[in-house]
């Protein structure tokens, strides 16, 4: 456990989001911020991930898929709930395609999921970076 | 290190202990080699990106945090096969290496022991295929089909150029004795060392030839239903060929790995490093190629380049022309 707090591989999963949370994602695995010194890597496959990282909304169809990915993903890992949407539906509030946020659809499958939230919209990559690492510190 | 292999020249045989230190330190001298080579390859990555990179012990991390994982096993897929396989591809890289070492240690070797190592550099490749076809996944299968045909692609070019080597030592099969001339220093061998490197650059699944292993087209195609400890093995297996794959092209090119004296094994470090070099600046300068294109390049473009090594070989043979 000790060696999961310096190499955290992460899965990107996009629960029906508007794209601006995944721009910033995608922008924090760039050269720019290197995010290669903490041990971050963008994986393939949920199932090499130590951290989900996502985003959007959770709709009605993308509820059980992402059920479906954390299953998959072995355990121990962590979800980080990108954004405002992701964190409690956001401007969404009360729509007809929300089935909750994404931490309700985690906790259906997990009740003991690790479940960290970085809020925004969108979160800067420079939040998202504190935030993994306030996270990791805490688990 | 000297004193302990003073007093044998070459072609002699190490002295008791230097031997049972060798046989001790072996293997896990080879993957802590092959973790601090996987991290100069993504150092020297950071480094032409402008950026800094991971930390020194950053491979080491990541194995033991995946031995910490769970083992997810998929329910319709072959078991056997599935949890075998990556200890098959470990165990046929380690034992390369083991031989690699041995002979660049003792500096003495078998006749046919290329063959044996070119035997044994199919078994990673083997593993993969077996691995992910046993992941009853479509990505994986895909993957596994990528894989199949990118061996097809490389093996031959592979072997054509250890046999333009054989021909220009003069039809030697003993790695010991071809590690004493440098066929890179003529125009067939320099040619077919731009084209093994390449080869060897497929095999260990680097950009422009990491297709079966694509992260993003595939959802990592090959070994996307591993993780935890089997996925650790993969991971080991892979920077353990890192080891033995530029180690070998150092011993039939480049002139070999001396270790008579410390001159001669900063020489063949040296060596090594500048393999490892040359196999991350084509890494980090090219975009993945398409399956056909890959097949294409290995087939006809390397097919041609060594077919005109191998012509030039013989005829520099044939007439004592040493440059050719």
């Amino acid at each position: 456990m000790k060696a999961l707090k310096k190499s955290v591989w992460v899965f990107h999963v996009n629960t029906g989001a508007c794209n601006n949370c995944d721009i910033e994602i995608v922008n924090l695995l760039t050269p720019k911020f290197d995010v290669e010194r903490f041990g971050i890597r963008l994986v393939g496959s949920p199932r090499h991930a130590d951290a989900l990282l996502v985003t959007g909304v959770g709709t009605r169809q993308a509820a059980k898929r992402l059920q479906e990915v954390y299953r998959q993903t072995a355990k121990p890992c962590v979800v980080f709930c990108m954004g405002a949407c992701a964190g409690g539906t956001g401007i969404f509030e009360g729509a007809y395609h929300v089935a909750g946020p994404v931490d309700k659809i985690i906790k259906e499958v997990d009740p003991n999921a690790i479940i960290a939230y970085v809020p925004g919209c969108p979160p800067k990559p420079e939040a998202m970076i504190s935030g993994v690492v306030k996270a990791l510190a805490a688990i | 290190m000297g004193a302990v292999f003073e007093g044998k020249g070459e072609g002699k045989e190490m002295s008791a202990l230097s031997n049972v230190i060798f046989w001790i330190v072996v293997i896990p001298g080879t993957i802590i080699a092959g973790l601090v080579a996987s991290w100069i390859v993504r150092k020297v990555s950071a480094l032409v990106q402008w950026r800094v990179g991971p930390p020194f012990c950053q491979p080491l991390y990541d194995v033991m945090k995946l031995m910490g994982k769970e083992i997810l096993v998929p329910r319709d897929g072959q078991r056997t096969v599935f949890i075998a396989a990556p200890l098959v591809g470990l165990a046929g890289v380690l034992v390369l290496s083991m031989m690699l070492l041995r002979i660049t240690a003792a500096q003495t070797a078998f006749v046919g022991d290329i063959i044996v190592a070119i035997y044994l550099m199919v078994l990673p490749s083997l593993a993969l295929i077996l691995g992910s076809s046993a992941s009853a996944s479509p990505h994986a299968a895909i993957g596994t089909g990528r894989e199949m045909k990118l061996v097809m692609g490389y093996e031959l070019p592979l072997v054509l150029a250890f046999v333009v080597v054989i021909i220009k030592t003069g039809g030697q099969l003993n790695l010991a004795t071809i590690a004493q001339n440098a066929p890179v220093l003529s125009v067939s061998g320099m040619l077919a060392f731009l084209v093994s490197l390449l080869c060897v650059q497929a095999k260990l699944g680097f950009v422009p030839f990491d297709i079966a292993e694509s992260e993003t087209e595939v959802a990592s195609g090959v070994i996307m239903e591993y993780s935890g400890a089997l996925l650790a093995v993969w991971k080991v297996m892979q920077t353990t060929m890192l080891v033995a794959l530029p180690l070998f092209l150092v011993m039939v090119f480049l002139g070999g790995f001396g270790v008579s004296t410390v001159g001669a094994v900063a020489a063949g470090i040296g060596k090594y490093v500048l393999v490892l070099v040359l196999l991350i600046l084509i890494k980090n300068t090219n975009p993945r190629l398409r399956i056909d294109q890959a097949m294409r390049f290995f087939w006809v473009y390397c097919g041609i380049a060594l077919v005109a090594a191998v012509a030039l070989a013989m005829i520099g043979d044939c007439y004592g022309i040493h440059w050719l």
